[in-house]
């Protein structure tokens, strides 16, 4: 007996071992259903088993064996029943064991599936999830606040339009690679937003996306490790949850300038510099290192008042020439207006098409009240307010409208 | 080996060599088959040619229905749209991405956006 037996344990194991199970399955057998069901059966088997046994060691290899067992029993089985299927009678299990080192490659052909840009983007969040995270459907439904038959069926109609459509099992071809992968790596980034702009307020059965989000970088940086996308990514992610506990109070939003920095976590934040230098020696900028590169010069900073907008806004200068798009241009206002003052800001701010965003009401609402245009900013709080959906904003937002003078 | 139709649409006007129709004028409308049929060419060499065609313009098209005694006949395309399938390829290819990657070159030298669907079994 490896460790210990019990239910967390199995669980974490579980989770952690359920898209490599089905990755493998999925390239053996060609089929994600397969794959799916026989990954399922292996895991009530091991229930079973591992209570009275104790876990094996590599409880990995062993789901993957019983998985693949299972799956061929069952086409055995379905090919006997039906005589279109006796080909399946044919499948014997010589393909050689899956090595457990450090070559993924069938987890990785699983991502570019998953996230195949002939798949809804919804329905790709939802899949990697579920088949790369090992998360259940009750638990993506919650997760998303969508009912669960929906979730469900928008997993199933995504897995059939692979089957038919011959969505390939494989890493895409090296000229298509940056476009894929980019689309994999939106998948973990919209992942990782859900969960860290819901914010409080969480039901304790609800999957902490933030975490799941971190996770899959994680793997994605093991299976890449020389995308240095990846690597930016993985360091966006760490270095804005480092800031986690300090982003609320008493149920209210707590901006970056004014946050408890001793309450960060060190370790993410050296790990996610750690990456942020890797990808600087690199010299392959892209938009997720960028951003991992302002939020590593926002984590450098030992107070607030020590934070080097200069590069701050020079990261942001180098964003907008790759992503020139208003909500980028919004945010480097924030760097503009703490080198060149608010009033050049509110400048910039106020041309930007985004009158619908929150974030633009309420960067506008702050820039206003340091121009002193206070009826103007009390306005602009109030449309912020109603704009958004988080309450810990909200609360945030009215008090800083309440501080008006 | 799956078989993938690829569809493009286009209005009654896309039809009028006189104007040239969606592609701008007459001249357009030339390189655009000519390039067209060189992407034609390139399918049948390479292996992924099954069929393909350009239709004549919607208001060509005739709709039957045979599910009662006597057969009813209705002028006109069936859909009640300002666009209609205007001509198509019938490929063969190893997975969706091979077919997307064929799609690509196809929407560029027919000047049209291209649907790729998969056909039953």
């Amino acid at each position: 007996m490896d460790q210990a037996y019990d239910d967390a344990a199995l669980a974490r194991i579980f989770r952690d071992e359920y898209g490599r199970v089905v990755a493998s399955l999925a390239r053996r057998f060609g089929d994600l259903d397969i794959a799916e069901e026989a990954a399922g059966e292996a895991l009530v088997v091991a229930v079973e088993k591992w209570a009275a046994d104790g876990i094996p060691p590599n409880p990995g290899g062993w789901l993957t064996t019983t998985a693949g067992n299972k799956a061929l029993d069952r086409l055995r089985r379905e090919s006997l029943r039906d005589a279109k299927h006796q080909a399946a009678l044919m499948i014997t299990d010589d393909t050689p064991p899956e090595p457990t080192g450090p070559v993924e490659d069938d987890r990785l052909r699983l991502v570019f599936t998953c996230c195949h840009p002939a798949l809804p983007p919804e329905a790709r969040v939802a899949l990697t999830l579920r088949l790369l995270g090992g998360l259940t459907v009750p638990e993506i439904a919650r997760a998303f606040f969508v009912a669960e038959p929906a979730m469900g069926q928008r997993i199933t109609r995504a897995k059939a339009k692979i089957k038919a459509a011959h969505i390939p099992f494989k890493v895409p071809a090296v000229a298509d690679l940056p476009a894929r992968l980019d689309a994999v790596l939106a998948v973990v980034y919209l992942v990782f937003n859900e969960g860290y702009l819901a914010g409080e307020g969480d039901s304790p059965t609800r999957v902490d996306l933030s975490d799941e989000a971190i996770r899959l970088a994680r793997i994605l940086r093991q299976l890449l490790p020389r995308e240095p996308e990846v690597a930016g990514l993985l360091a966006l992610l760490l270095l804005t949850d480092a800031r986690r506990a300090s982003r609320f109070a008493g149920g209210e939003l707590v901006p970056l300038s004014e946050q408890d920095r001793a309450g960060w976590d060190r370790s993410l934040i050296e790990e996610g510099h750690a990456l942020v230098r890797e990808c600087l020696a690199t010299n392959r900028p892209g938009r997720y290192q960028i951003l991992a590169a302002i939020n590593a010069v926002h984590t450098d900073a030992a107070r607030a008042a020590d934070t080097d907008w200069l590069q701050v806004l020079a990261l942001y200068d180098q964003l907008q020439r790759i992503d020139p798009g208003p909500v980028v241009a919004l945010n480097r206002a924030v760097a503009v207006a703490e080198v060149d003052g608010p009033d050049v800001a509110l400048a910039i701010v106020d041309r930007l098409p985004l009158t619908t965003y929150h974030a633009w009401h309420a960067t506008r609402a702050e820039l206003l009240r340091r121009v002193g245009r206070s009826a103007e900013a009390r306005e602009e709080y109030d449309a912020a307010v109603a704009a958004t959906g988080n309450a810990a904003e909200q609360a945030y937002l009215t008090r800083r409208r309440r501080q008006l003078v | 080996m799956t078989q993938y139709l690829m569809s493009v649409h286009g209005t009654e006007a896309d039809h009028d060599m006189t104007t040239g129709g969606g592609y701008g004028s007459p001249e357009a409308m030339r390189e655009a088959m000519a390039e067209t049929d060189r992407y034609n060419k390139r399918l049948q060499a390479e292996g992924y040619w099954v069929f393909a065609g350009g239709l004549k313009g919607p208001s060509t098209a005739t709709v039957v229905d045979g599910q009662g005694a006597q057969p009813v006949v209705t002028d006109g395309p069936y859909l009640e749209s300002k666009e209609h399938i205007g001509g198509f390829w019938i490929i063969e290819a190893p997975d969706l991405d091979t077919a997307l990657a064929l799609a690509a070159d196809a929407s560029k030298a027919c000047r049209g956006k291209v649907e790729v669907r998969p056909f039953e079994g």
